[in-house]
């Protein structure tokens, strides 16, 4: 008998082995559709933003305080865009990251089931409604109720469009956080209660810091969100570039500019063109800089139960 | 003492001083919805003594040491009556006017489960007197280190208080538990099969932890193993299927118990 003989009952099939290579592959070729799109997104930034930095100097685009790409002086600082991303989203989290953990505490620990089943559908579907549709009530709604204390405050404002997006990012944080308090064992609520402690007690200084990665992960999602917000800020903001930290006043957002040149007749290939991907790059680094935070916060905090 | 329905221990309790009573529970039965977990269990729970609780799996022995600190209480559709007395106070601790949060003040417990918060061995140590409300660092100061060396892990933890909990091992983590809960000076001490996740030598060093507590506290101690009875504790009550089968000296139990069920289970004939 030869050395590596191999029965029949224990050899290869050949077909079966056929079968699973290329079962790996379709699902290798699904997992390389968002991968090669997110390549796809950062090499043309990057393209059309090294053109756009042939023309106009780093230093000047990260240090000038004008940004009026379609003036016949034209300017390219990026600060007054960044300064009302800045502004915008500030208003949001301020309304949103304090609400969302007080509504995910009262869900997760303290409202009854049968509430807690009817009251998270209808916060989902907040985050359901169209983004226009909260623009035009913030410029239309909020910003006339926000005159009536406020009668210096212009038509198109941050406050009011900041305002109005805190309310739609609620759900993203409440859900999330909810979800990771859930995910808190009951072995430690009754740890705590077996202390003595309330479930105010128990809430706060047990479940809130065990699911703590899970709520920090909520947060990062809010902020990627305020931070790519568009319509809300397009509509009820003013597109404006205002170099302002004052939310009373009104200013364009990195994505309400984008909107707002894309929708006009550029022609490809200018520099009012490029400034689209310069911003995105921009904002792209943003957004991305927070998800290595949410990362490394979520690394660190890990609790594994 | 107050009338009560008790099994009466046997002869041999008597050697010694009389034990004194500092619990006990009076025709209680416990209900989750419809199902009734506990019937009509009376016995005393002797002060400074260890009472063992032993039975086979579903026998209720949790079920019946969880009505003593109110854990039923944290869920809905659970349902007890009669009643579980607490001294001096001769107050009945199911009493609807009774708080829960004070009972558990006063009756720690430690699980099954080795479960540390989220948090530093310090402040672990540190939290039911920080729910009390105690902030002087002082007194905090002395109770974490009085508490973490009647728990025999003083010495291992010392030099790195502030390190968190999970760094330490699951024996570890179980002294930790069982600090935690003798921080607050707990009248009662419930421990709810604490050896069961634990390797033989970790399950040593908690057997002798009970047996040196026994000194300053009234221990309540259900467990899986009746080896682990027969080795800790003063008494020992045989539960099955929700019914109090015998309660007696631990001696008597293990060597001649007078029910015939008792005697099958301790002999290994069944469950």
């Amino acid at each position: 008998m030869p050395e590596n003989f191999v029965s029949d009952r224990l050899a290869r099939r050949r077909l079966r082995h056929v079968q699973e290579r290329i079962i790996e592959f379709i699902l290798f070729l699904a997992a390389c559709i968002s991968v090669a799109t997110t390549v796809g997104i950062v090499l043309i930034l990057l393209r059309e933003s090294y053109v756009f930095f042939q023309q106009v100097p780093l230093w000047d685009f990260l240090t000038d305080t004008q940004w009026t790409p379609l003036f016949s002086e034209a300017r390219y600082g990026i600060l007054p865009l960044l300064s009302g991303t800045l502004v915008s989203s500030a208003v949001a989290l301020l309304v949103a990251i304090p609400l969302g953990t007080i509504i995910a505490i009262y869900l997760s620990e303290f409202a009854p089931f049968a509430l807690r089943e009817v009251a998270k559908p209808f916060l989902e579907l907040l985050g359901g409604v169209p983004t226009i549709v909260y623009g035009y009530f913030a410029l239309l709604f909020v910003t006339p109720l926000l005159q009536k204390i406020f009668p210096e405050l212009p038509g198109f404002n941050l406050l009011s469009a900041g305002l109005v997006m805190g309310v739609m990012i609620i759900p993203y944080v409440s859900s999330v956080s909810e979800d990771a308090m859930r995910a808190v064992p009951m072995a430690l609520r009754e740890g705590s209660y077996a202390m003595g402690a309330t479930r105010f007690q128990t809430a706060l200084r047990v479940v809130t810091p065990a699911a703590f990665s899970g709520i920090a992960a909520a947060y990062i999602l809010g902020i990627s969100r305020a931070v790519g917000e568009t319509m809300i800020l397009a509509v009820a903001a003013g597109m404006q570039p205002n170099l302002t930290w004052n939310p009373m006043e009104p200013a364009a957002t990195i994505t309400a500019y984008i909107v707002q040149v894309a929708l006009g007749d550029l022609p490809y290939g200018s520099i009012g063109y490029q400034t689209i991907f310069a911003a995105g790059l921009t904002l792209a680094l943003m957004t991305l800089f927070f998800n290595v935070l949410g990362h490394a916060l979520r690394k660190r905090f890990r609790q594994a139960y | 003492m107050v009338g009560t329905t008790a099994p009466e221990v046997s002869a041999a309790a008597a050697a010694g001083p009389a034990p004194v009573k500092k619990s006990e529970s009076r025709n209680l039965n416990f209900f989750y919805g419809q199902f009734q977990a506990l019937k009509d269990i009376s016995m005393p729970i002797y002060e400074k003594k260890v009472t063992a609780l032993i039975g086979p799996s579903g026998c209720g022995k949790s079920t019946f040491m969880r009505c003593f600190n109110r854990m039923h209480d944290l869920y809905p559709g659970n349902r007890y009556e009669g009643q579980i007395m607490l001294y001096p106070d001769n107050t009945d601790l199911l009493n609807r006017d009774v708080d829960p949060i004070e009972v558990r003040m006063r009756i720690s417990m430690v699980f099954q489960k080795p479960n540390p918060f989220p948090k530093s061995i310090y402040e672990n140590v540190a939290y039911g007197l920080r729910v009390r409300g105690h902030t002087r660092r002082a007194l905090v100061d002395d109770k974490v280190e009085e508490a973490l060396r009647s728990a025999a892990l003083w010495d291992e933890v010392k030099g790195r208080l502030g390190d968190l909990a999970f760094n330490l091992s699951g024996g570890q983590q179980q002294r930790l538990c069982i600090a935690r809960a003798l921080a607050t000076d707990p009248e009662i001490l419930l421990f709810d099969e604490p050896t069961s996740a634990l390797d033989p030598i970790a399950t040593a060093s908690i057997e002798q932890l009970i047996a040196d507590l026994k000194e300053k506290v009234t221990i309540l101690i259900v467990t899986h193993n009746m080896q682990q009875a027969a080795r800790v504790s003063d008494y020992t009550a045989y539960m099955y299927l929700g019914e109090l089968i015998e309660f007696d000296v631990t001696d008597t139990i293990f060597i001649k118990p007078k029910n015939k069920q008792t005697e099958d289970y301790i002999t290994g004939r069944f469950g």
